[in-house]
Protein backbone atom coordinates (compact mmCIF):
# COMPACT_ATOMS: atom_id res chain seq x y z
CA UNK A 1 0.00 0.00 0.00
CA UNK A 2 2.94 2.51 0.79
CA UNK A 3 4.13 1.84 -2.91
CA UNK A 4 1.07 2.40 -3.96
CA UNK A 5 0.40 5.83 -2.46
CA UNK A 6 4.26 7.03 -3.11
CA UNK A 7 3.92 5.94 -6.81
CA UNK A 8 0.64 8.15 -7.37
CA UNK A 9 2.22 10.79 -5.21
CA UNK A 10 5.41 10.84 -7.57
CA UNK A 11 3.03 10.20 -10.82
CA UNK A 12 1.27 13.58 -9.69
CA UNK A 13 4.49 15.26 -9.76
CA UNK A 14 6.05 13.57 -12.41
CA UNK A 15 3.01 15.00 -14.53
CA UNK A 16 2.64 18.12 -12.52
CA UNK A 17 6.36 18.98 -13.04
CA UNK A 18 6.55 18.12 -16.76
CA UNK A 19 9.36 16.12 -15.96
CA UNK A 20 11.66 16.24 -19.23
CA UNK A 21 12.29 12.45 -18.76
CA UNK A 22 8.95 11.13 -18.49
CA UNK A 23 7.50 13.50 -21.00
CA UNK A 24 10.10 12.68 -23.93
CA UNK A 25 9.57 8.55 -23.23
CA UNK A 26 5.12 9.65 -23.12
CA UNK A 27 5.79 11.25 -26.34
CA UNK A 28 8.15 8.07 -27.60
CA UNK A 29 5.04 5.47 -26.85
CA UNK A 30 2.68 7.56 -28.26
CA UNK A 31 4.99 8.07 -31.75
CA UNK A 32 5.06 4.28 -32.02
CA UNK A 33 1.48 3.29 -31.36
CA UNK A 34 0.30 5.46 -33.29
CA UNK A 35 2.17 5.03 -36.26
CA UNK A 36 1.93 1.39 -35.75
CA UNK A 37 -2.05 1.98 -35.39
CA UNK A 38 -1.72 4.04 -38.46
CA UNK A 39 0.00 1.43 -40.76
CA UNK A 40 -1.47 -1.29 -39.42
CA UNK A 41 -5.45 0.52 -40.11
CA UNK A 42 -4.65 0.69 -44.05
CA UNK A 43 -3.78 -2.64 -44.18
CA UNK A 44 -6.46 -3.91 -41.81
CA UNK A 45 -9.50 -2.00 -42.93
CA UNK A 46 -9.35 -2.85 -46.74
CA UNK A 47 -7.99 -6.12 -46.14
CA UNK A 48 -11.07 -6.61 -43.87
CA UNK A 49 -14.03 -4.81 -46.42
CA UNK A 50 -12.52 -7.44 -49.26
CA UNK A 51 -12.79 -10.47 -47.24
CA UNK A 52 -16.60 -9.58 -45.92
CA UNK A 53 -17.44 -8.81 -49.64
CA UNK A 54 -15.25 -10.75 -52.14
CA UNK A 55 -16.22 -14.83 -52.52
CA UNK A 56 -13.11 -16.77 -53.26
CA UNK A 57 -12.20 -20.14 -52.44
CA UNK A 58 -9.79 -19.43 -49.54
CA UNK A 59 -12.17 -17.01 -47.69
CA UNK A 60 -13.26 -19.21 -44.35
CA UNK A 61 -9.94 -19.96 -44.02
CA UNK A 62 -8.51 -16.41 -43.95
CA UNK A 63 -11.31 -15.48 -41.68
CA UNK A 64 -10.30 -18.39 -39.17
CA UNK A 65 -6.77 -17.30 -39.51
CA UNK A 66 -6.97 -13.88 -38.91
CA UNK A 67 -9.70 -14.81 -35.74
CA UNK A 68 -6.61 -17.17 -34.53
CA UNK A 69 -4.08 -14.09 -34.86
CA UNK A 70 -5.79 -12.38 -32.93
CA UNK A 71 -4.24 -14.24 -29.89
CA UNK A 72 -0.68 -13.46 -31.41
CA UNK A 73 1.96 -13.50 -28.51
CA UNK A 74 4.00 -10.33 -29.03
CA UNK A 75 7.40 -12.03 -27.49
CA UNK A 76 6.98 -14.19 -30.73
CA UNK A 77 6.45 -11.69 -32.40
CA UNK A 78 9.43 -9.65 -31.49
CA UNK A 79 11.40 -12.97 -32.26
CA UNK A 80 10.46 -13.26 -35.56
CA UNK A 81 10.93 -9.32 -36.19
CA UNK A 82 14.29 -9.57 -34.46
CA UNK A 83 15.62 -12.29 -37.02
CA UNK A 84 14.47 -10.44 -39.77
CA UNK A 85 15.92 -7.48 -38.88
CA UNK A 86 19.17 -8.65 -36.98
CA UNK A 87 22.21 -8.21 -38.82
CA UNK A 88 22.41 -11.49 -40.22
CA UNK A 89 19.12 -11.50 -41.44
CA UNK A 90 17.07 -10.71 -44.49
CA UNK A 91 16.67 -6.87 -43.53
CA UNK A 92 19.75 -6.71 -41.89
CA UNK A 93 21.39 -4.01 -44.07
CA UNK A 94 18.99 -1.75 -43.50
CA UNK A 95 19.98 -1.20 -39.78
CA UNK A 96 16.24 -1.18 -38.67
CA UNK A 97 16.54 -3.41 -35.18
CA UNK A 98 16.57 -1.60 -31.80
CA UNK A 99 15.10 1.66 -33.57
CA UNK A 100 11.44 3.39 -33.34
CA UNK A 101 10.69 1.64 -36.89
CA UNK A 102 11.24 -1.40 -35.62
CA UNK A 103 9.15 -1.27 -33.05
CA UNK A 104 6.78 -0.05 -35.23
CA UNK A 105 6.78 -2.95 -37.22
CA UNK A 106 6.36 -5.12 -34.81
CA UNK A 107 3.15 -3.51 -33.23
CA UNK A 108 1.63 -3.39 -36.54
CA UNK A 109 1.86 -7.45 -36.98
CA UNK A 110 0.47 -7.59 -33.67
CA UNK A 111 -2.34 -5.70 -34.26
CA UNK A 112 -3.16 -5.87 -37.90
CA UNK A 113 -5.47 -9.55 -37.08
CA UNK A 114 -6.89 -7.82 -34.30
CA UNK A 115 -8.34 -4.84 -35.99
CA UNK A 116 -8.78 -6.54 -39.20
CA UNK A 117 -11.14 -9.27 -37.18
CA UNK A 118 -13.42 -6.45 -35.46
CA UNK A 119 -13.71 -4.46 -38.81
CA UNK A 120 -14.76 -7.60 -40.54
CA UNK A 121 -17.40 -8.72 -38.17
CA UNK A 122 -19.13 -5.24 -38.67
CA UNK A 123 -19.01 -4.86 -42.23
CA UNK A 124 -20.10 -8.65 -42.86
CA UNK A 125 -22.97 -7.44 -40.95
CA UNK A 126 -23.42 -4.23 -42.86
CA UNK A 127 -22.76 -6.03 -45.85
CA UNK A 128 -25.69 -8.49 -45.19
CA UNK A 129 -27.71 -5.12 -44.42
CA UNK A 130 -26.89 -3.49 -47.67
CA UNK A 131 -26.38 -6.21 -49.97
CA UNK A 132 -29.81 -5.67 -51.98
CA UNK A 133 -29.72 -1.91 -52.62
CA UNK A 134 -25.86 -1.84 -53.50
CA UNK A 135 -26.31 -5.29 -56.42
CA UNK A 136 -29.29 -3.33 -57.62
CA UNK A 137 -27.91 -0.45 -57.86
CA UNK A 138 -24.81 -2.19 -59.86
CA UNK A 139 -21.95 -0.88 -57.92
CA UNK A 140 -18.24 -1.79 -58.79
CA UNK A 141 -16.30 -3.61 -56.31
CA UNK A 142 -14.10 -0.81 -55.25
CA UNK A 143 -17.49 1.69 -54.59
CA UNK A 144 -19.11 -0.99 -52.86
CA UNK A 145 -16.07 -1.23 -50.55
CA UNK A 146 -15.65 2.15 -50.27
CA UNK A 147 -19.51 2.53 -48.89
CA UNK A 148 -19.30 0.06 -46.65
CA UNK A 149 -15.96 1.67 -44.68
CA UNK A 150 -17.72 4.93 -44.74
CA UNK A 151 -21.20 3.50 -43.20
CA UNK A 152 -19.41 1.26 -40.71
CA UNK A 153 -16.81 4.23 -39.65
CA UNK A 154 -18.11 4.40 -35.67
CA UNK A 155 -17.53 0.24 -35.76
CA UNK A 156 -14.14 0.64 -36.93
CA UNK A 157 -13.23 3.92 -35.21
CA UNK A 158 -13.89 0.52 -31.75
CA UNK A 159 -11.73 -1.98 -33.90
CA UNK A 160 -8.82 0.41 -33.92
CA UNK A 161 -9.33 1.96 -30.88
CA UNK A 162 -8.93 -2.22 -29.45
CA UNK A 163 -5.88 -2.13 -31.80
CA UNK A 164 -3.96 1.11 -29.87
CA UNK A 165 -4.86 -0.47 -26.76
CA UNK A 166 -2.90 -3.74 -27.28
CA UNK A 167 0.09 -1.69 -28.86
CA UNK A 168 0.01 0.59 -26.66
CA UNK A 169 -0.05 -2.08 -23.38
CA UNK A 170 2.30 -4.30 -25.25
CA UNK A 171 6.01 -4.79 -23.81
CA UNK A 172 7.68 -8.20 -25.21
CA UNK A 173 7.73 -7.48 -28.60
CA UNK A 174 8.99 -3.91 -28.19
CA UNK A 175 11.21 -4.81 -25.82
CA UNK A 176 13.03 -7.30 -27.93
CA UNK A 177 13.27 -5.27 -31.24
CA UNK A 178 13.56 -1.89 -29.68
CA UNK A 179 16.42 -2.90 -26.65
CA UNK A 180 14.64 -0.42 -24.28
CA UNK A 181 17.61 2.07 -24.89
CA UNK A 182 17.69 5.16 -23.14
CA UNK A 183 16.80 8.25 -25.39
CA UNK A 184 16.84 6.28 -28.30
CA UNK A 185 13.88 3.30 -27.78
CA UNK A 186 12.95 3.59 -23.99
CA UNK A 187 9.13 3.51 -24.53
CA UNK A 188 6.87 3.62 -21.65
CA UNK A 189 6.02 -0.22 -20.97
CA UNK A 190 9.83 -1.00 -21.23
CA UNK A 191 10.87 1.78 -18.72
CA UNK A 192 8.02 -0.05 -16.81
CA UNK A 193 9.67 -3.48 -16.56
CA UNK A 194 13.07 -1.91 -16.11
CA UNK A 195 12.34 0.30 -12.92
CA UNK A 196 10.59 -2.81 -11.42
CA UNK A 197 13.43 -5.06 -12.27
CA UNK A 198 15.19 -2.64 -10.47
CA UNK A 199 13.36 -2.56 -7.57
CA UNK A 200 11.97 1.44 -7.84
CA UNK A 201 8.52 0.17 -7.63
CA UNK A 202 7.11 3.98 -6.86
CA UNK A 203 8.40 4.92 -10.01
CA UNK A 204 7.28 1.68 -11.69
CA UNK A 205 4.10 2.40 -10.73
CA UNK A 206 4.09 6.34 -11.64
CA UNK A 207 4.98 5.19 -14.79
CA UNK A 208 2.02 2.64 -15.19
CA UNK A 209 -0.57 5.35 -13.67
CA UNK A 210 0.42 8.05 -16.76
CA UNK A 211 0.33 4.92 -19.46
CA UNK A 212 -3.62 4.68 -18.04
CA UNK A 213 -3.86 8.28 -18.35
CA UNK A 214 -2.50 8.34 -21.59
CA UNK A 215 -4.59 5.57 -22.95
CA UNK A 216 -7.91 7.06 -21.46
CA UNK A 217 -6.91 9.69 -22.87
CA UNK A 218 -6.48 9.02 -26.62
CA UNK A 219 -9.54 6.83 -25.95
CA UNK A 220 -11.67 10.16 -24.86
CA UNK A 221 -10.07 12.24 -27.72
CA UNK A 222 -11.20 9.77 -30.57
CA UNK A 223 -14.49 9.21 -29.12
CA UNK A 224 -15.01 12.87 -28.73
CA UNK A 225 -13.89 13.77 -32.38
CA UNK A 226 -16.01 10.67 -33.91
CA UNK A 227 -18.91 12.13 -31.91
CA UNK A 228 -19.78 8.21 -31.06
CA UNK A 229 -23.12 8.28 -29.16
CA UNK A 230 -23.89 11.88 -29.96
CA UNK A 231 -25.48 11.22 -33.06
CA UNK A 232 -28.06 8.36 -34.33
CA UNK A 233 -27.88 4.88 -33.58
CA UNK A 234 -25.14 3.37 -34.52
CA UNK B 1 -31.65 4.30 -74.92
CA UNK B 2 -34.39 2.13 -75.34
CA UNK B 3 -35.06 -0.68 -72.84
CA UNK B 4 -37.90 -2.16 -74.48
CA UNK B 5 -39.83 -4.16 -75.63
CA UNK B 6 -38.00 -6.68 -73.19
CA UNK B 7 -38.97 -10.75 -73.63
CA UNK B 8 -38.37 -13.30 -71.34
CA UNK B 9 -37.98 -16.21 -72.59
CA UNK B 10 -38.35 -19.70 -70.27
CA UNK B 11 -36.93 -17.99 -67.66
CA UNK B 12 -36.79 -20.35 -64.00
CA UNK B 13 -35.37 -19.96 -60.73
CA UNK B 14 -34.78 -23.36 -58.87
CA UNK B 15 -33.21 -23.78 -55.57
CA UNK B 16 -32.09 -27.33 -54.46
CA UNK B 17 -33.69 -28.94 -57.47
CA UNK B 18 -37.22 -27.44 -56.51
CA UNK B 19 -38.94 -24.74 -59.19
CA UNK B 20 -39.67 -21.94 -57.06
CA UNK B 21 -40.43 -19.89 -60.52
CA UNK B 22 -40.66 -20.53 -63.96
CA UNK B 23 -40.73 -21.35 -66.63
CA UNK B 24 -42.25 -18.05 -67.50
CA UNK B 25 -42.77 -16.70 -70.87
CA UNK B 26 -43.11 -12.49 -70.59
CA UNK B 27 -43.06 -9.36 -73.47
CA UNK B 28 -43.02 -5.95 -72.03
CA UNK B 29 -43.35 -2.95 -73.90
CA UNK B 30 -42.30 0.41 -73.00
CA UNK B 31 -45.41 2.18 -71.02
CA UNK B 32 -47.34 2.60 -67.94
CA UNK B 33 -47.81 0.17 -64.94
CA UNK B 34 -47.72 -3.46 -64.81
CA UNK B 35 -49.21 -4.87 -61.92
CA UNK B 36 -47.75 -8.37 -60.43
CA UNK B 37 -50.81 -10.03 -58.31
CA UNK B 38 -50.92 -13.97 -56.68
CA UNK B 39 -51.04 -15.48 -53.32
CA UNK B 40 -48.37 -15.08 -51.14
CA UNK B 41 -45.41 -17.57 -52.24
CA UNK B 42 -46.71 -17.34 -55.95
CA UNK B 43 -43.17 -16.40 -56.72
CA UNK B 44 -44.07 -12.18 -57.43
CA UNK B 45 -40.47 -10.93 -55.38
CA UNK B 46 -38.50 -13.28 -57.17
CA UNK B 47 -40.30 -12.38 -60.87
CA UNK B 48 -39.27 -9.05 -59.97
CA UNK B 49 -35.41 -10.10 -59.38
CA UNK B 50 -35.09 -12.16 -61.94
CA UNK B 51 -36.55 -9.38 -64.39
CA UNK B 52 -34.31 -6.73 -62.67
CA UNK B 53 -31.34 -9.17 -62.53
CA UNK B 54 -29.97 -9.81 -59.06
CA UNK B 55 -31.53 -13.18 -58.91
CA UNK B 56 -29.87 -15.94 -60.77
CA UNK B 57 -31.60 -17.41 -63.72
CA UNK B 58 -31.47 -21.57 -63.56
CA UNK B 59 -33.09 -21.64 -67.04
CA UNK B 60 -33.94 -19.12 -69.92
CA UNK B 61 -32.88 -15.66 -70.79
CA UNK B 62 -33.94 -12.19 -70.82
CA UNK B 63 -33.65 -10.02 -73.64
CA UNK B 64 -33.84 -5.91 -73.38
CA UNK B 65 -33.63 -4.07 -76.99
CA UNK B 66 -29.67 -2.70 -75.47
CA UNK B 67 -27.40 -4.77 -74.14
CA UNK B 68 -28.34 -6.07 -70.71
CA UNK B 69 -25.30 -4.09 -69.09
CA UNK B 70 -26.64 -0.76 -70.25
CA UNK B 71 -30.07 -2.10 -69.51
CA UNK B 72 -29.01 -2.56 -65.74
CA UNK B 73 -28.16 0.98 -65.78
CA UNK B 74 -31.31 2.21 -66.44
CA UNK B 75 -33.31 0.10 -63.63
CA UNK B 76 -34.31 1.10 -60.01
CA UNK B 77 -35.67 -1.70 -57.50
CA UNK B 78 -37.85 -0.66 -54.01
CA UNK B 79 -37.87 -2.93 -51.54
CA UNK B 80 -40.55 -4.07 -49.41
CA UNK B 81 -38.61 -3.17 -46.38
CA UNK B 82 -36.55 0.10 -47.54
CA UNK B 83 -32.67 -0.25 -47.10
CA UNK B 84 -31.28 2.71 -45.90
CA UNK B 85 -27.43 3.94 -46.04
CA UNK B 86 -26.37 5.08 -42.70
CA UNK B 87 -26.06 8.51 -43.83
CA UNK B 88 -28.00 11.74 -43.60
CA UNK B 89 -31.42 12.21 -46.21
CA UNK B 90 -29.40 14.29 -48.19
CA UNK B 91 -26.24 12.09 -48.88
CA UNK B 92 -28.97 9.28 -49.48
CA UNK B 93 -30.21 11.06 -52.15
CA UNK B 94 -26.95 11.64 -54.08
CA UNK B 95 -25.57 8.55 -53.59
CA UNK B 96 -26.84 6.79 -56.50
CA UNK B 97 -26.34 10.19 -58.49
CA UNK B 98 -22.96 10.57 -57.44
CA UNK B 99 -21.78 6.46 -58.53
CA UNK B 100 -23.16 8.05 -61.88
CA UNK B 101 -19.97 10.44 -61.63
CA UNK B 102 -22.83 13.40 -61.22
CA UNK B 103 -20.59 16.31 -59.53
CA UNK B 104 -21.69 17.34 -56.36
CA UNK B 105 -23.36 20.55 -56.25
CA UNK B 106 -25.63 19.60 -59.33
CA UNK B 107 -26.61 16.45 -57.39
CA UNK B 108 -27.51 18.36 -54.18
CA UNK B 109 -29.77 20.39 -56.30
CA UNK B 110 -31.51 17.16 -57.96
CA UNK B 111 -31.66 15.77 -54.47
CA UNK B 112 -33.40 19.34 -52.96
CA UNK B 113 -35.79 18.85 -55.60
CA UNK B 114 -37.02 14.79 -55.26
CA UNK B 115 -36.59 16.02 -51.69
CA UNK B 116 -39.34 18.41 -51.90
CA UNK B 117 -41.32 15.93 -54.39
CA UNK B 118 -41.44 13.15 -51.79
CA UNK B 119 -42.37 15.66 -49.05
CA UNK B 120 -39.12 15.56 -46.82
CA UNK B 121 -38.02 18.61 -48.03
CA UNK B 122 -37.46 19.70 -44.54
CA UNK B 123 -35.58 16.06 -43.27
CA UNK B 124 -32.51 16.50 -45.39
CA UNK B 125 -29.84 16.68 -42.46
CA UNK B 126 -31.64 13.69 -40.54
CA UNK B 127 -30.61 10.86 -40.33
CA UNK B 128 -31.81 8.40 -42.98
CA UNK B 129 -32.49 4.67 -40.14
CA UNK B 130 -34.26 6.65 -37.93
CA UNK B 131 -36.87 8.31 -40.34
CA UNK B 132 -39.97 6.68 -39.89
CA UNK B 133 -41.58 3.95 -41.99
CA UNK B 134 -43.54 5.63 -44.37
CA UNK B 135 -40.76 8.25 -44.88
CA UNK B 136 -38.11 5.91 -45.39
CA UNK B 137 -40.20 4.11 -48.08
CA UNK B 138 -40.89 7.73 -49.85
CA UNK B 139 -36.89 7.98 -49.31
CA UNK B 140 -36.51 4.73 -50.72
CA UNK B 141 -38.42 5.79 -53.93
CA UNK B 142 -37.14 9.27 -54.57
CA UNK B 143 -33.58 7.85 -54.21
CA UNK B 144 -34.82 5.12 -56.86
CA UNK B 145 -36.33 7.60 -59.18
CA UNK B 146 -33.42 10.39 -58.67
CA UNK B 147 -31.42 8.47 -61.20
CA UNK B 148 -34.02 8.66 -63.47
CA UNK B 149 -34.62 5.17 -64.70
CA UNK B 150 -36.41 3.77 -67.51
CA UNK B 151 -38.31 0.95 -65.60
CA UNK B 152 -38.51 0.98 -62.04
CA UNK B 153 -39.49 -2.40 -60.02
CA UNK B 154 -41.63 -2.11 -56.87
CA UNK B 155 -42.26 -5.06 -54.39
CA UNK B 156 -44.84 -4.75 -52.55
CA UNK B 157 -43.98 -1.01 -51.41
CA UNK B 158 -46.89 -0.19 -49.61
CA UNK B 159 -46.99 -3.43 -47.54
CA UNK B 160 -45.89 -2.28 -43.77
CA UNK B 161 -47.75 1.27 -44.97
CA UNK B 162 -50.83 2.64 -43.23
CA UNK B 163 -53.52 4.44 -45.66
CA UNK B 164 -51.91 8.21 -46.09
CA UNK B 165 -48.37 6.98 -46.64
CA UNK B 166 -49.62 4.51 -49.10
CA UNK B 167 -51.67 7.37 -51.03
CA UNK B 168 -48.74 9.16 -50.93
CA UNK B 169 -46.63 6.81 -52.42
CA UNK B 170 -49.09 6.13 -55.01
CA UNK B 171 -49.31 10.19 -56.25
CA UNK B 172 -45.41 9.60 -56.97
CA UNK B 173 -45.98 6.77 -58.83
CA UNK B 174 -48.70 8.12 -60.84
CA UNK B 175 -46.10 11.04 -61.61
CA UNK B 176 -43.72 9.01 -62.54
CA UNK B 177 -45.46 7.00 -64.98
CA UNK B 178 -47.16 10.13 -66.58
CA UNK B 179 -43.34 11.46 -67.18
CA UNK B 180 -42.68 8.10 -68.97
CA UNK B 181 -41.31 5.60 -66.51
CA UNK B 182 -42.17 2.07 -66.74
CA UNK B 183 -43.84 0.77 -63.24
CA UNK B 184 -43.20 -2.75 -63.14
CA UNK B 185 -45.08 -3.64 -59.60
CA UNK B 186 -45.80 -6.15 -56.94
CA UNK B 187 -48.72 -6.05 -54.61
CA UNK B 188 -51.00 -7.72 -52.43
CA UNK B 189 -53.77 -4.82 -51.98
CA UNK B 190 -55.98 -4.90 -54.97
CA UNK B 191 -57.48 -1.66 -54.15
CA UNK B 192 -53.61 -0.40 -55.24
CA UNK B 193 -53.81 -2.79 -58.23
CA UNK B 194 -57.01 -0.90 -59.48
CA UNK B 195 -55.54 2.06 -58.88
CA UNK B 196 -52.41 1.90 -60.71
CA UNK B 197 -52.59 -1.12 -63.07
CA UNK B 198 -52.49 -0.68 -66.95
CA UNK B 199 -51.49 -4.29 -67.25
CA UNK B 200 -51.83 -7.29 -64.76
CA UNK B 201 -49.87 -10.72 -64.15
CA UNK B 202 -51.43 -12.97 -62.17
CA UNK B 203 -48.95 -15.03 -60.58
CA UNK B 204 -49.88 -18.68 -59.08
CA UNK B 205 -47.41 -21.57 -57.89
CA UNK B 206 -44.75 -19.79 -59.67
CA UNK B 207 -46.02 -19.44 -62.79
CA UNK B 208 -48.39 -16.36 -64.42
CA UNK B 209 -51.67 -18.16 -64.58
CA UNK B 210 -53.57 -14.92 -66.34
CA UNK B 211 -52.31 -11.71 -67.54
CA UNK B 212 -54.23 -9.18 -69.55
CA UNK B 213 -55.08 -5.32 -69.55
CA UNK B 214 -55.89 -4.36 -66.26
CA UNK B 215 -59.57 -3.62 -66.89
CA UNK B 216 -60.09 -6.63 -68.68
CA UNK B 217 -58.33 -8.70 -65.59
CA UNK B 218 -60.61 -6.99 -62.89
CA UNK B 219 -63.73 -6.78 -65.09
CA UNK B 220 -64.09 -9.90 -66.66
CA UNK B 221 -61.48 -12.53 -65.04
CA UNK B 222 -60.94 -15.67 -67.47
CA UNK B 223 -59.88 -18.24 -64.99
CA UNK B 224 -61.87 -19.78 -62.27
CA UNK B 225 -58.55 -18.83 -59.77
CA UNK B 226 -58.60 -15.10 -61.12
CA UNK B 227 -62.08 -14.63 -60.94
CA UNK B 228 -62.21 -16.42 -56.93
CA UNK B 229 -58.81 -14.48 -55.72
CA UNK B 230 -60.27 -11.36 -56.54
CA UNK B 231 -63.43 -12.24 -54.61
CA UNK B 232 -60.53 -12.21 -52.11
CA UNK B 233 -61.25 -16.32 -51.62
CA UNK B 234 -58.30 -18.15 -50.49
CA UNK B 235 -56.72 -19.66 -53.74
CA UNK B 236 -54.09 -22.14 -53.50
Amino acid sequence: MVDLWSGLAQAFWLVVTLDAELVEIALRSLRVTLSALAVACVIALPLAAFVAVKRFRARRFVIAILNALMGLPPVVVGLIVYVFLSRSGPFGVMGLLFTPTAMIIAQTIIIVPLIASIAHQSIRDLWQEYHDLLISMNVTQGQKIRTLLWDCRRALLTAALAGFGRAIGEVGAIMIVGGNIDHATRVLTTAIALETGKGEFALALALGFVLIGLAVAVNLAIHWLGRTEREGAW
Amino acid sequence: MQLFPMTAKGIESRRRGQVLVGPIDLTLDGTGACVVVGPNGSGKTTLLRLLHGTARLSAGQINWACPTDEARHHQGFVFQRPVMLRRTVMQNLIYPLRLRGVPLAQARDRARDWAAQVGLADMLDRAAPVLSGGEQQKLALARALISEPKVLFLDEPCAALDGRATREIEEILTHAKSTGTRLILSTHDMGQARRLADQVLFLLGGRIHESGPAETFFNRPETPQARAFLRGDIVE
